[in-house]
């Protein structure tokens, strides 16, 4: 069959470039359009080139800032994943109580953000709630609107029971995926549970923890809402994260052109970031080198 | 290596069966010779695999005993019976050399490695799979993901038997041929006891000595594969065995024999003995095989009407009607058959009486 040069195909594409480029692009290039220049007002301009990264790059408090925002990320990658596996593989295999544990399971998932925010306050109060309550009862002198120590205890112990439900779906359905072959050859093999998990359970979840690692990083990284509404970023800075920084800046301060530029470093991070996960992820035991 | 005795095995995957249906493995008796090498035979569903993970220990059965050269091991785990199992699906553990993987199953009892590093080279070069010890097990093809399936059965040298489940139904038709002549030089060098569940029959006897044949939980016959031709114990296996399967004709007893659509044929007196009195459920069995048109000199020939006539290349089967009855019968490709009424005759030797679907013998 003869070939011969026609490009109509090409215009099956413009819708999906269409889509992407308002739901993407378009922001995007206003965002890099506020960072190189300093507006006044309308019809009142000036280009700074890249004085506003020079500027945010330079600023001790974000700094901070990014320094709580990687703690947070990674304590949140180190203790969901494994504990969400840890549950996966604990959970119940089949019938009723398998189905009941998945619908506990999602419940946190279900909740809105800044509920969950509403939710840890009044849990953790030091006068009435019941967290609060009983650890000051033990003894212990707690109040996460005072010590930054308990504000990220608080913070953390959040979000592990707000999101770990998410990984523990995922490793779940990952585990019922493998078929039974593989358990019944490694009973043959005399293999150990240890054994079994080792070389069977994990690298058959290699996909499902792909996902779980990347939305979880993905996630926390540009959380928001719940330690907004826990504790305001403080106390003092303390758990101040990037974004609540952000919006800090171009809300309340109206630094638009810093921010913007701050933005387009904070999309960058993410990027490199899940970039970096996922290569990490997909090579680990396959002997590939790169 | 050792003998495998199955005493009133039952097995049910309810918790309180009632019926008949709920027993996946009903009343069974069976023992495996040591170095016996057995095919278990039956159609999908017929409690093959529930069988072998009897033995395996996968599966307790509800009742009766499993032992090991007199050793009972019905409550004994998978992992404490000497056993090798090869599933229809390879499995393989992806993230480990092919070495590893060979090597499994030894480090997990604490072999010491000069031992592993021995055995697992001398499987490997049994199963020709020396040039990829290095290479990672999810790289290489089906075929010898299944022989490193096998390769973790062989590397233990002190299994009782190495179980078959299906094991070559994803390897394409070339593999499978060479596999399956691996596996009888493996049989006839280690003299182990293989058991080799299959749905094939051709797979069946060629691999086997003996064959068993399964059905709805049952073990119709054991047998050799010449034995299960020419005298199916149940019309199941006449049906089952064979291609096409045994014609089954209605018959009635009478002084001499018995009778099939009006023509008398004789048997011996031992087997009239054991049809005299009954009134039904008689028939007379004979394999296409052993049916061929008459000649001249033949006597007690049925006449019938010949309905179709299906060449498959090195042999053609020939359905003739007696009545409303169907024979079929398997000539060779160059026999000619003659158009419309053909007079056709039964080998008497190869001729089988069936009382309520079982051989008269």
């Amino acid at each position: 069959m003869d070939k011969w040069e026609d490009n109509r195909a090409w215009w099956l594409v413009v819708p999906v470039f269409l889509i992407v480029a308002i739901s993407a692009i378009i922001p995007l290039m206003t965002v890099v359009n506020y960072s190189v220049q300093d507006i006044f007002g309308p019809g009142q301009r000036v280009f700074v080139g890249t004085e506003w990264f020079k500027e945010v790059l330079g600023d001790r408090r974000l700094h901070e800032a990014l320094w709580n925002q990687f703690l947070f990320s990674g304590l949140v990658l180190l203790i969901e994943i494994p504990l969400g596996v840890l549950i996966a593989l604990a959970m119940p295999k089949r019938g009723w109580s398998a189905s009941l544990c998945l619908v506990l399971l999602a419940l946190p998932l279900l909740i809105p953000w800044n509920v969950i925010g509403t939710i840890w306050i009044i849990f953790t109060r030091p006068d009435i709630g019941l967290m609060g309550v009983a650890i000051n009862g033990l003894g212990l002198d707690f109040d996460h609107t005072a010590a930054p120590l308990d504000a990220w205890v608080t913070v953390m112990l959040m979000e592990v029971w707000h999101w770990t439900p998410l990984v523990v779906l995922l490793a779940y359905a990952g585990l019922r995926a493998i078929p039974e072959a593989y358990f019944q050859a490694a009973r043959i093999d005399g293999a150990s549970a240890w054994a079994t998990f080792r070389y069977i359970q994990l690298p058959k979840m290699r996909g499902v923890l792909t996902i779980a690692v990347l939305l979880r990083f993905m996630d926390s990284f540009l959380i928001y809402a719940e330690p907004f509404v826990l504790t305001g970023g403080g106390p003092g800075n303390s758990t101040t994260f990037l974004s609540i920084h952000l919006v800090k800046m171009a809300v309340g301060q109206f630094d638009l052109g810093p921010a913007a530029a701050f933005s387009l470093i904070y999309f960058l991070i993410v990027l490199l970031f899940s970039w970096l996960f996922y290569q990490a992820l997909q090579n680990v035991g396959t002997g590939n080198k790169r | 290596m050792a003998k495998i005795e199955l005493k009133d095995i039952a097995h049910s995957y309810l918790k309180t069966p009632v019926r008949e249906s709920d027993w996946a493995l009903k009343e069974l008796d069976q023992v495996w010779v040591d170095g016996g090498a057995y095919a278990l035979l039956g159609p999908s569903g017929c409690g093959k695999t529930t069988l072998l993970n009897v033995m395996s220990g996968l599966v307790i059965p509800t009742l009766g005993r499993v032992s090991f050269d007199g050793d009972d091991v019905t409550s004994r785990k998978t992992e404490a019976r000497n056993i090798a199992q090869v599933f229809q699906f390879p499995v393989i553990y992806d993230t480990m050399s092919v070495f590893d993987n060979l090597a499994f199953p030894l480090r997990n009892r604490n072999v010491d490695e000069a031992t592993v590093r021995e055995r697992v080279h001398e499987v490997a070069e049994m199963l020709e799979l020396e040039g990829e010890l290095n290479t990672r097990a999810q790289r290489l093809t089906a075929d010898a993901k299944q022989k490193i399936s096998l390769g973790r059965g062989l590397v233990r040298s002190d299994v009782a038997a190495i179980l078959f489940d299906e094991p070559l139904t994803v390897i394409d038709p070339q593999a499978k041929w060479k596999l399956r002549r691996k596996l009888k030089q493996i049989h006839e060098r280690y003299k182990l006891t293989l058991i080799y569940v299959t749905h094939d029959q051709a797979e069946a006897l060629t691999f086997a000595h003996q064959v068993v044949v399964m059905n709805e939980g049952q073990v119709l016959q054991v047998g050799t594969p010449q034995e299960l031709f020419e005298s199916p114990a149940h019309r199941f296996i006449g049906y089952f065995i064979g291609s096409p399967g045994m014609n089954f004709l209605p018959c009635e007893p009478t002084e001499v024999g018995f009778s099939v659509a009006g023509h008398a044929i004789r048997v011996s007196d031992e087997i009239r003995a054991k049809i005299t009195g009954r009134e039904q459920g008689l028939e007379l069995g004979v394999r296409p095989e052993f049916v061929r048109p008459a000649n001249g000199s033949d006597q007690g020939a049925f006449e019938t009407t010949i309905r179709a006539v299906d060449d498959l290349g090195n042999y053609k089967i020939v359905t003739c009607l007696l009545g409303d009855l169907e024979i079929k019968m398997k000539l060779p490709e160059d026999r000619a058959v003659p158009e419309g009424k053909c007079r056709v005759v039964f080998d008497p030797r190869m001729i089988r009486v069936y009382a309520d679907g079982r051989l008269v013998s």
